[in-house]
């Protein structure tokens, strides 16, 4: 069995991230202590950055404090105190984690968390998100905004005319709402600029996620997306999220021409759908690094964003442009078969030997489904395909030693694959 | 004369087997796996070497299979149980397309290729329905021995239908069914009816294909190689060694690897 030895790299990307980061969760808790700042809270799915940026507010992601308490494993008393008063053991456990620390005093270990000017809310992520944000609004008797964006729902897998224009005239409320928050008019050469920084950054993007299709893979598209999409979300429409992408996309094309990975051999290239285990993110990265297998793509990067399959923003159009993304360019409004269809293209595009899902025990939304996709994949398209599942932030559904054995079985089993097919190649060979 | 061995460190118990060159079962043992799950591994290997009389400089080559299997110090190499199991059950019936593995904690459902190798699996999420345990709070729930519930399950007439598959609540679901005067058998023709629809509709997930083979621990009760005949409508294999198979599968790899270092030595110093 070969097994290569763990590794993680940490590059240019990495120090640029935590730095600009590290800005950011200052402006962030300047916010919060000072009062220097307007917080809007969003979701990470279908949300209308530009606009906040626009009117210098901050963006807020309450998914973002969640998954930060999750990585420090610092989670499990703020669920159990929302469990406490009465949330229930299979409610979202970001949701828990985040009323938690919202009736607490609002400091993760990256920053302290400002109370909303303004809640942003849609159900593009996830329909329980609606009550998260109307939670957080009632209890600090917050102003909320819900954005209604229509899933896609026509078998062309596009919003119609009228899905585009419902949600422009939407954003033209959110902006007569900021515009009273903030006192200031919006400035639309202004919101004009932030839209071509976001159009420039999803390209950027888009070209860092593609060289993944080289072999050896110069990144890792799950474990090292994950650091990139922290300055997509928190940074995109800045200038700042325009150079991190701009060095990202100049440190991999290095790796690639000198051929480097992030593991000392690549020897399964693998797709992977649903959020980490936010909490055992290094154990969970351990357990496929040790075989060698690396993720080329994950569909998890592509929550918050889908600029890989074409999209771009235009900034002739901003509002129109931002509710396309809304609507259309982000994997969480697309439909199942769109689902499908997205991982097929990475299986065959990068280059894949399998797929992996991670199932959510407490996001039955997100999850629901991949039993019939790990179907379609294993029997249909006969791509092999492993569903494991614990959470994306509460510890107790963590099980090491039998996610562990899941992992082990399916590399043991393609790794048999692979020498077989390597001996029946070396035997034509020879002969 | 050169030998291999695997060691299977379950989560209840822990399976030994040795093997000779020849493929022939030499050895087996059975010992409870308790808290230290590394003696558990020694004992089981000590007791292999003893019923066995074959010298320890004449084990080749040892495979951990099994929870345990990082804790089998000893061991040369460790291979997951499915990988064992699968190639086990070839070994025993070389026409196996389906293997299904119930043990303490574990059900598992295995779609084998011609040589033995896995081509698909499935196995219970992170939850005892349909596992040994169940089993075993069943047969506590009636006092009595787990040995003795599958020949009485056999019996049943008239079986209950368990509303709860679930390995703790099953004891209220048996005292109520008690409580209304059903036969202990008709309880436990219900027990072992409904972990056998549970663990066929998650083998279905992999494709069940004949011929099936049941292995691990609970293929050792009568009641549930009836009760999933049954509910596969088709003959099921099982073998007296079918508790063994995750030992033997390892056995197996360990000595295909001893094999392949023979004969790399052998060319090497040729």
């Amino acid at each position: 069995m070969a097994e290569s030895a763990k590794s993680i790299y940490q590059g240019q990307m990495h120090l640029l991230q935590k730095d600009m980061m590290g800005r950011y969760f200052a402006r962030v808790t300047r916010a919060a202590e000072q009062g220097d700042g307007k917080a809007v809270y969003m979701l990470i799915s279908g949300n209308p950055v530009e606009l906040v940026q626009a009117f210098d507010m901050v963006p807020v992601y309450p998914e973002i404090n969640a998954l930060q308490l999750a990585v420090k494993k610092a989670a499990l008393p703020f669920i159990q105190k929302a469990e406490e008063i009465g949330y229930s053991m299979d409610n979202c456990a970001y949701v828990k984690a985040d009323v938690g620390l919202f009736l607490g005093d609002r400091k993760t270990p990256f920053a302290t968390i400002p109370l909303p000017s303004l809640i942003l809310c849609n159900y593009v992520g996830c329909n329980v998100y609606l009550q998260w944000f109307e939670h957080l609004a009632e209890y600090c008797d917050g102003e909320i905004y819900n954005l209604d964006i229509p899933f896609l729902r026509d078998p062309s897998g596009k919003p119609s005319k009228a899905d585009i224009e419902y949600v422009v005239k939407q954003l033209e409320e959110v902006i007569v709402a900021m515009e009273r928050i903030t006192g200031k008019d919006l400035d639309w050469a202004k919101l004009k600029r932030i839209v071509e920084f976001s159009a420039e950054t999803g390209e950027l993007w888009s070209k860092v996620k593609s060289l993944t299709k080289h072999r050896p893979t110069p990144f890792d598209a799950y474990f090292d997306s994950v650091t990139m999409m922290a300055p997509l979300y928190c940074l995109r429409g800045t200038e700042d999220g325009l150079k991190f992408f701009q060095t990202a996309l100049k440190e991999m094309e290095e790796k690639v021409e000198m051929g480097q990975g992030p593991l000392p051999e690549e020897r399964f290239r693998f797709v992977i759908e649903g959020p980490p285990p936010w909490p055992f993110l290094r154990t969970f990265r351990d357990l496929f690094s040790k075989w060698g297998a690396v993720a080329v793509a994950s569909t998890y990067s592509t929550v918050g964003g889908l600029w890989e399959f074409g999209f771009k923003h235009d900034p002739n159009r901003p509002l129109e442009s931002i509710a396309e993304h809304m609507l259309e360019w982000n994997v969480t409004n697309r439909n199942f078969l769109q689902r499908y269809a997205q991982i097929r293209r990475y299986i065959e595009e990068w280059n894949a030997d399998a797929l992996v899902i991670h199932s959510v025990k407490s996001c039955r939304l997100f999850s629901a489904g991949q039993g019939d996709m790990r179907e379609y994949f294993t029997k249909d398209l006969n791509v092999p395909t492993l569903l494991i599942e614990s959470d994306i932030e509460d510890p107790r559904y963590f099980s090491e030693a039998q996610i562990k054995n899941r992992i082990d079985a399916f590399f043991e089993s393609l790794e048999h694959k692979k020498i077989v097919r390597e001996a029946k190649a070396a035997a034509g060979g020879a002969a | 004369m050169m030998y291999s061995a695997g060691i299977d460190v379950g989560s209840t118990q822990t399976k030994g087997i040795i093997l000779d060159e020849n493929r022939n079962i030499v050895a087996r043992a059975l010992i409870m796996t308790g808290a230290n799950v590394t003696r558990a591994g020694d004992n089981c290997f000590k007791e292999l070497l003893k019923v066995s009389n074959v010298p320890r400089e004449d084990v080749a080559y040892i495979v951990g299979t099994g929870y345990g299997r990082y804790k089998v110090t000893f061991g040369d190499a460790q291979i997951t149980e499915i990988s064992c199991h699968a190639r086990g059950a070839c070994y025993l019936f070389p026409n196996t397309k389906t293997v299904i593995d119930m043990g303490g904690q574990d059900a598992k459902g295995i779609r084998v290729g011609p040589d033995g190798d896995v081509k698909d699996f499935v196995m219970n999420d992170k939850c005892a329905a349909g596992t040994g345990r169940f089993l075993g709070s069943a047969a506590e729930a009636l006092l009595l021995n787990l040995d003795d519930i599958g020949p009485i399950a056999l019996k049943a007439k008239n079986p209950v239908r368990l509303t709860t598959v679930c390995t703790v609540f099953v004891e209220s679901d048996i005292m109520s069914y008690l409580a209304q005067n059903k036969k202990v058998e008709d309880i436990l023709g219900g027990v072992h009816s409904a972990i056998a629809a549970r663990t066929v509709s998650l083998i279905r997930r992999v494709g069940i294909e004949p011929e099936v083979t049941f292995t691990g621990g609970v293929s050792r009760n009568i009641g549930m190689v009836s009760a999933l005949e049954e509910k596969l409508g088709m003959k099921i294999n099982v073998s007296p060694d079918s508790h063994y198979v995750g030992a033997l599968g390892a056995a197996i790899f360990a000595l295909e690897r001893a094999v392949k270092a023979k004969g790399e030595l052998a060319q090497a110093t040729a």
